[in-house]
């Protein structure tokens, strides 16, 4: 694998006075010490990286955070605040023995105005049960995404998850309209407002959301819904190439406009891995095999009117070749069969054995090319799947082989990164630069913002306790009772 | 003029005969009617009206009643193996119950009709309809789902089985015909396994979900859909009078299951069941 950190020497390791205040702050339930729970909290969902913290706690207030990480701050405790594990770039263990303090004992929805569709709810609320509570009142959550059943709002928010309906509402910088989290030092952050329009000062909340926790715990969410619309339909089709999706995607944001509400592709290699791996799915289009599948979401308030526009948009594309098959989903169940099979990559990626895993932003005309190029390159040592939203340009290149191989490694790093540098794309669309990507940043990011978001963090986290060893390159953090990196003059 | 030539009698051989095909063609040219359900989506949660009147069903996504789809891909697949000639789909209901009808048409069903009814429609209402329209279509087959999700009555299948005076095989898990024969082969689940019927056309025959997976309506189907024909009719048309003999009084949510109690030791455990719950 690349090149693995150092222990920060800076940092303490945990002793049992440190356990006996933390039992008296947490109680005896809050304190995780037995090496099973600790086992599944040091490893990441992908089970390429581990850590060997010894010790997570579960905090259940605002509070208990707070106390916490004051004296973690205080003794020099380096912490890794964690979600629902789910983060796919080692972002969410620990890297040594940091701390674990997992938000899981945060779950409650504090508000909900069923007005405005404004939600008040604790960070460790899972995103699944958001759903659910939201359906309840005729209201959906503006985000959705495979990991829904165990990713945690305050790890999204942490992360600014992407997700398949960001093409219609937006980025979570959109939606979050406040947010609470506590600093370091313990300091609480009580930005948690529920205004739709607040220009008073500089908008600090856009610091926490996607800082990957290297900022602040993230501790409450006020988050704006979308309401529950009913008509909802869905088409899994098929192009005969790549400039067909392109064209397919131009048409659907002008022809379908408001109702669009995702637009996915994969390829014929995603196609094949996920019927091969996963049980129950069954092809849509069996007929015959083809290169490029698209599903097209809409979702809008009146039925008859949404499924005539899209039936109208669906048959013109077939009549001037731009889809060479095609299925509308009539039901509920069908539609959930047809999310299954694009939802069900990842898992049957991680099935088929080691993958490598990529998250790209690029300029949708030239996102395919990188993918033949790299086929090319690596011919029959590996398979690669590609798929994504290609709505919002994000392609997810991954590379399956049955074990992971350094060789294998060096032909893909760092081509795919220099590749989507030229391109002036960015090397982590939405996933984020966790473990996985800490150096990376250069390839979409110019050395002067580094060096203010290497400020920001000494501002906010002297003791670089949170997180350590992620986000930001290590040539910019200085390492504490060392020199300071020399900066530019 | 003269004495008939080779390419004379060669012309005779190749014209089909007409009544002689007729005969050995009769079960191919056998029509199938299927009857579908408008519901609501099986994957929605249901929500009582707080008049406790009936369900919300108003904003909320309709569909096809999964055991009819699964009639109607059976009777595709029939028509597809060359024992019938014409799928028929019928639906009694509503305006909406087009929409339905036209996801149908775009499996595959030949024509539609819609039998437009606005009100509360019950089993037997239903079966007296469909009796009227097999009068008048005279089908091979009769196909319906085993029941609806919204009432789960299983009742119209058995009905309308008793008003044709037809043999019916209900909970159907296979369905095999023998055209020869002229009859139905049909495997029924039971609560004490599988039980196998053997039924002379016409029949009426139920579907369980065991029976066949339905197709997805595919974009060149849901085109040459559009091109199909819906038949309206009324009850009126029909002269069936529709009388409800039933009147729902109210609709109320189950009861909220309780809580369970977590106890701290076996004595608590034998306590309870001594004395709260009075087994032991």
């Amino acid at each position: 694998m690349a090149s693995t950190p150092v222990r920060n020497k800076s940092f303490s390791t945990v002793n049992s006075d440190d356990i006996i205040y933390f039992k008296k702050i947490l109680g005896e339930k809050g304190v995780v010490e037995e090496e099973e729970k600790l086992d599944d909290a040091n490893t990441d969902w992908l089970r390429k990286y581990k850590g060997s913290s010894k010790l997570m706690l579960q905090p259940r207030s605002t509070q208990e955070v707070s106390q916490i990480l004051h004296y973690c701050n205080s003794r020099c405790l380096a912490v890794v605040p964690q979600g629902g594990n789910t983060g796919l770039v080692g972002g969410s263990i620990p890297v040594f023995d940091e701390v674990i303090i997992n938000l899981r004992s945060m779950n409650n929805i504090l508000s909900f105005d069923k007005v405005s569709g404004i939600l008040v709810c604790e960070a460790g609320c899972i995103l699944e049960n958001l759903i659910s509570f939201l359906d309840n009142e005729g209201f959906i959550m503006p985000l959705d995404l495979g990991a829904k059943g165990s990713c945690q709002i305050g790890g999204n928010v942490s992360t600014n998850a992407g997700g398949l309906r960001l093409i219609r509402y937006g980025s979570l910088h959109g939606s979050v309209l406040g947010l609470e989290a506590v600093l370091a030092n313990g300091t609480v952050l009580d930005m948690l407002g529920t205004l739709r329009k607040d220009n008073t000062g500089y908008d600090l909340k856009h610091l926490f959301i996607g800082s990957e926790g290297s900022l602040g715990i993230v501790t409450k969410v006020s988050i704006l819904t979308p309401p529950k619309l009913s008509s909802v339909n869905l088409a899994f089709l098929a192009c005969k190439d790549y400039t067909s999706c392109q064209k397919l995607l131009s048409a659907a944001k002008t022809k379908l406009g408001e109702i669009l509400s995702a637009f996915e592709f994969l390829d014929i290699n995603a196609m094949d891995l996920v019927l091969k791996h996963l049980d129950g799915l069954r092809d849509p289009l069996p007929s015959s095999k083809h290169n490029f599948y698209i599903l097209i979401e809409t979702t809008g308030s009146t039925e008859s009117h949404d499924k005539e526009k899209l039936e109208a948009f669906l048959l013109q594309s077939i009549e001037s070749g731009l889809l060479t098959d095609g299925v509308l989903a009539q039901d509920i169940n069908q539609a959930s069969a047809f999310w299954r099979i694009r939802e069900g990559i990842p898992e049957a990626l991680m099935k088929a054995g080691a993958v490598y895993k990529y998250d790209l932003s690029l300029p949708p005309e030239k996102m395919y090319d990188l993918v033949e190029e790299m086929r090319g390159c690596l011919g029959a040592e590996a398979n690669v799947v590609a798929y994504g939203h290609l709505g919002d340009g994000n392609l997810h290149l991954n590379i399956s082989t049955r074990q992971y191989d350094d060789s294998i490694l060096t032909k893909i790093e760092p081509f795919v990164y220099e590749w989507t540098s030229k391109h002036r794309g960015s090397i982590s669309a939405e996933h984020g630069l966790g473990l996985m990507k800490a150096n990376k940043i250069h390839y979409s990011k110019s050395l002067e913002t580094v060096q203010l978001m290497a400020d920001i963090k000494k501002l906010l986290d002297p003791n670089g306790i949170l997180n350590p060893y992620k986000v930001l390159p290590t040539s910019v953090l200085p390492q504490r009772g060392e020199e300071e990196p020399k900066k530019e003059a | 003029m003269g004495h008939l030539g080779w390419t004379d009698l060669w012309c005779v051989l190749i014209r089909p005969p007409n009544k002689a095909s007729r005969l050995c063609t009769e079960t191919a040219s056998m029509r199938i009617m299927v009857a579908i359900k408008r519901v609501i989506d099986y994957a929605v949660k249901i929500r009582v009206k707080p008049d406790k009147s009936g369900v919300e069903t108003s904003n909320v996504k309709m569909s096809m009643n999964p055991f009819c789809e699964i009639a109607l891909e059976e009777a595709l697949r029939i028509k597809e193996s060359g024992r019938a000639s014409e799928v028929v789909a019928v639906s009694v209901g509503p305006a909406q119950c087009v929409d339905t009808l036209r996801t149908g048409l775009a499996m595959g069903a030949d024509r539609a009709i819609h039998v437009e009814f606005p009100g509360t429609l019950y089993p037997l209402s239903i079966a007296k309809i469909l009796k009227a329209l097999v009068d008048a279509e005279k089908p091979g087959l009769l196909l319906l789902g085993k029941q609806a999700i919204d009432d789960d009555c299983n009742q119209t299948g058995q009905m309308i089985a008793g008003l044709l005076k037809w043999p019916q095989g209900t909970f159907a898990s296979k369905v095999v015909l023998d055209e020869e024969n002229k009859v139905a082969t049909v495997d029924r689940e039971v609560d004490g396994g599988l039980e196998t019927l053997c039924l002379d056309l016409p029949a009426v025959i139920t579907t369980d979900l065991r029976l066949n997976q339905p197709r997805y309506a595919s974009l060149p189907n849901i085109m040459k859909a559009k091109s199909k024909v819906i038949k309206k009719l009324t009850p009126q048309d029909l002269n069936i009078e529709i009388r409800s003999d039933l009147e729902v009084v109210q609709v109320t949510d189950p009861p909220k299951r309780k809580a369970g109690v977590i106890l701290s030791s076996v004595d608590e455990l034998i306590d309870k069941l001594k004395n709260e719950a009075r087994v032991l």
